[in-house]
């Protein structure tokens, strides 16, 4: 049906976004890169000339650089493993024969549309204040000191809030997964007589591979550059800075741009090495 | 899965699952409670839950203290503005990708979805200095734009996925009949495709809506949309627990019903196809 007229159609009905996503690709990466090998200081004198490797070397060797990637890995893994984990089991529960399904799944997506600066601070006065959150009255309620969640553990508490912002993703895409299943895989299962658990180990779990390999590709890529939930709550004190927000500050408050933008080239390439995994599954549903 | 079951096991499944559904769904709960309550209520020991004097006051004092109406307004055009000028310039790209594909389509398509991926602390110092340079710092058109270039590739993937349901023969019988290129887009493909471009901007929408590293970092008084707005309760003075309710729960109100219609386009969206 493509005749040549069309072609020349197509192309540019295409050309204004393939443009644009071109310029907003090359044009800010570019610069990044370049500034990262200058000793750039806005405030301090301005573009003072070529510094090689040095920004690179500074960033890496810096104090604050391995704290950094430590609280992003913790992060990371661990609303990995809180969210799948539990978005396995409540995709499963949500799956079961219930009076009014389609409220429970309103219920449980809901924190997903909650924007992050909202959750974040909810989370922080509301709940685990140590003064008048609702954590810190039960804890009194059974005769414990309130814990001083921001201070004390600022990483499990980042952590409880961005779980609970994505359990939903998580749930969501898992549950449309096991509603893809055959279930006369399962019947079969189930006459031949295997128990619940091989069912679940043998049948559910590979299916619901691939779907859980995406979840976590997509969260990973997110996780590693949130950035509100800790901007409203710790500021990146008390342990809690992770890349972006280290980056964020040497970029934005201490005006560094050298030093910033070989950290910005760091985790570009960092996201990158994920992006590569999911872009190859995506593209094999895209042949299929 | 249709399998027979007991009436019990049914009721010990909705039992659990509402059970779950309402832990999770509570701190949304609880925010929308206190923004009725007066400040002393609201951080009450122990805490009430329905038997409190309602009042409506911390929505007022919001609005007038703040000037709620603007931050709303700037959020309304930020997102409203952003997902329609990626639509007008996703819908002829999807269209030509669907229907007129080439070698190249597929390659196209990842690539842009790869520039979604870049991190967007990479490239905030550019961002910025381009926006001091252009004049666009602060401003409501210099969001709208940087939030359409970081969803067109959502809005052109979800496009595409749609238009590639809608089955070739009847554009090409719509060109056999004599129909110009421009009137098989407006008369036949546009109809046909209303549902889908419906559920691509509603999605957009939402997260434009909640983007809060951009929305946070390039705006000062003028522009700020509600995240920005939201986070300047980072730094309470005074009892604020029912004010911040208030605040909270205008913001999120409007997106909380948006998104219960769209939880079926939030997997086709956010996951580029990879899950069916």
């Amino acid at each position: 049906m493509a005749t040549k007229a069309s072609r020349t159609a197509a192309r540019i009905m295409m050309a204004p976004a393939v443009i644009l996503l071109l310029g907003w690709m090359l044009v800010p990466l570019i610069m990044t890169l370049w500034f990262s090998f200058r000793n750039y200081l806005p405030l301090r004198g301005g573009d003072l000339g070529f510094a090689g490797f040095d920004n690179y070397a500074r960033f890496f060797s810096s104090s604050a650089f391995w704290p950094a990637v430590g609280a992003t890995m913790i992060i990371v893994i661990g609303t990995l493993i809180i969210t799948v984990t539990l978005g396995v089991l409540l995709a499963l529960l949500l799956d079961q024969p219930m009076w009014g399904q389609g409220i429970v799944r309103i219920l449980v997506i809901a924190p997903f549309f909650v924007m992050p600066t909202v959750s974040a601070l909810v989370w922080k006065n509301m709940f685990l204040d140590s003064v008048n959150g609702l954590f810190a009255h039960v804890a009194r309620f059974f005769g414990a000191a309130p814990v001083e969640w921001m201070i004390q553990a600022p990483l499990s508490s980042i952590i409880l809030i961005v779980s609970w912002q994505w359990l939903p993703f998580a749930t969501l895409i898992l549950l449309t997964a096991i509603q893809s299943l055959d279930s006369e895989q399962l019947e079969a299962a189930e006459i031949d007589g295997a128990p619940k658990v091989k069912r679940f180990w043998y049948i559910i779990v590979p299916h619901l591979g691939r779907s859980i390999t995406v979840v976590i590709l997509i969260q990973t890529i997110f996780l590693l550059s949130i950035f509100a939930e800790i901007y409203v709550t710790t500021a990146g004190a008390f342990g809690s800075k992770t890349l972006t927000y280290l980056i964020f500050q040497r970029v934005l408050e201490s005006q560094n741009v050298g030093l910033g933008s070989a950290g910005g080239v760091f985790a570009i390439i960092l996201a990158n090495i994920v992006a590569i995994f999911l872009m190859r599954i995506v593209g094999k549903n895209l042949d299929s | 899965m249709a399998r027979s079951i007991t009436n019990k096991q049914k009721t010990i499944n909705t039992a659990f699952a509402w059970g779950i559904g309402l832990i999770i769904f509570f701190p949304i709960l609880w925010t929308i409670l206190t923004s009725f309550k007066s400040e002393a209520d609201a951080i009450a020991f122990p805490p009430k839950f329905l038997f409190f004097d309602w009042t409506l006051e911390n929505y007022a004092v919001v609005q007038e203290r703040s000037d709620y109406m603007r931050f709303l307004w700037n959020s309304i055009i930020i997102a409203g503005g952003s997902t329609l000028l990626g639509i007008l310039i996703a819908v002829p790209a999807a269209w030509s990708m669907a229907f007129v594909p080439s070698r190249r389509t597929k390659d196209i398509l990842m690539w842009m979805l790869s520039t979604k991926m870049l991190p967007a602390v990479g490239v905030l110092y550019p961002m910025y200095l381009i926006f001091i340079k252009m004049g666009l710092l602060d401003t409501r058109i210099g969001l709208v734009i940087v939030l359409m270039l970081i969803n067109l590739p959502i809005i052109i993937w979800m496009l595409y996925t749609y238009f590639k349901e809608i089955p070739a023969e009847i554009l090409e019988a719509a060109r056999m009949d004599g129909a110009s290129l421009g009137k098989e887009i407006i008369y036949v493909l546009t109809p046909m495709a209303i549902p889908g471009i419906a559920s691509t901007i509603l999605l957009n929408v939402i997260l434009a809506w909640n983007e809060a590293f951009w929305t946070l970092n390039l705006t000062a008084a003028k522009a700020a949309p509600l995240t920005a707005f939201i986070a300047s309760y980072s730094s309470p003075e005074g009892l604020f627990y029912a004010k911040l309710s208030a605040a909270s729960t205008m913001a999120i109100a409007p997106i909380l019903i948006m998104g219960w219609f769209s939880q079926k386009q939030l997997v086709r969206g956010l996951t580029f196809g990879a899950v069916k």
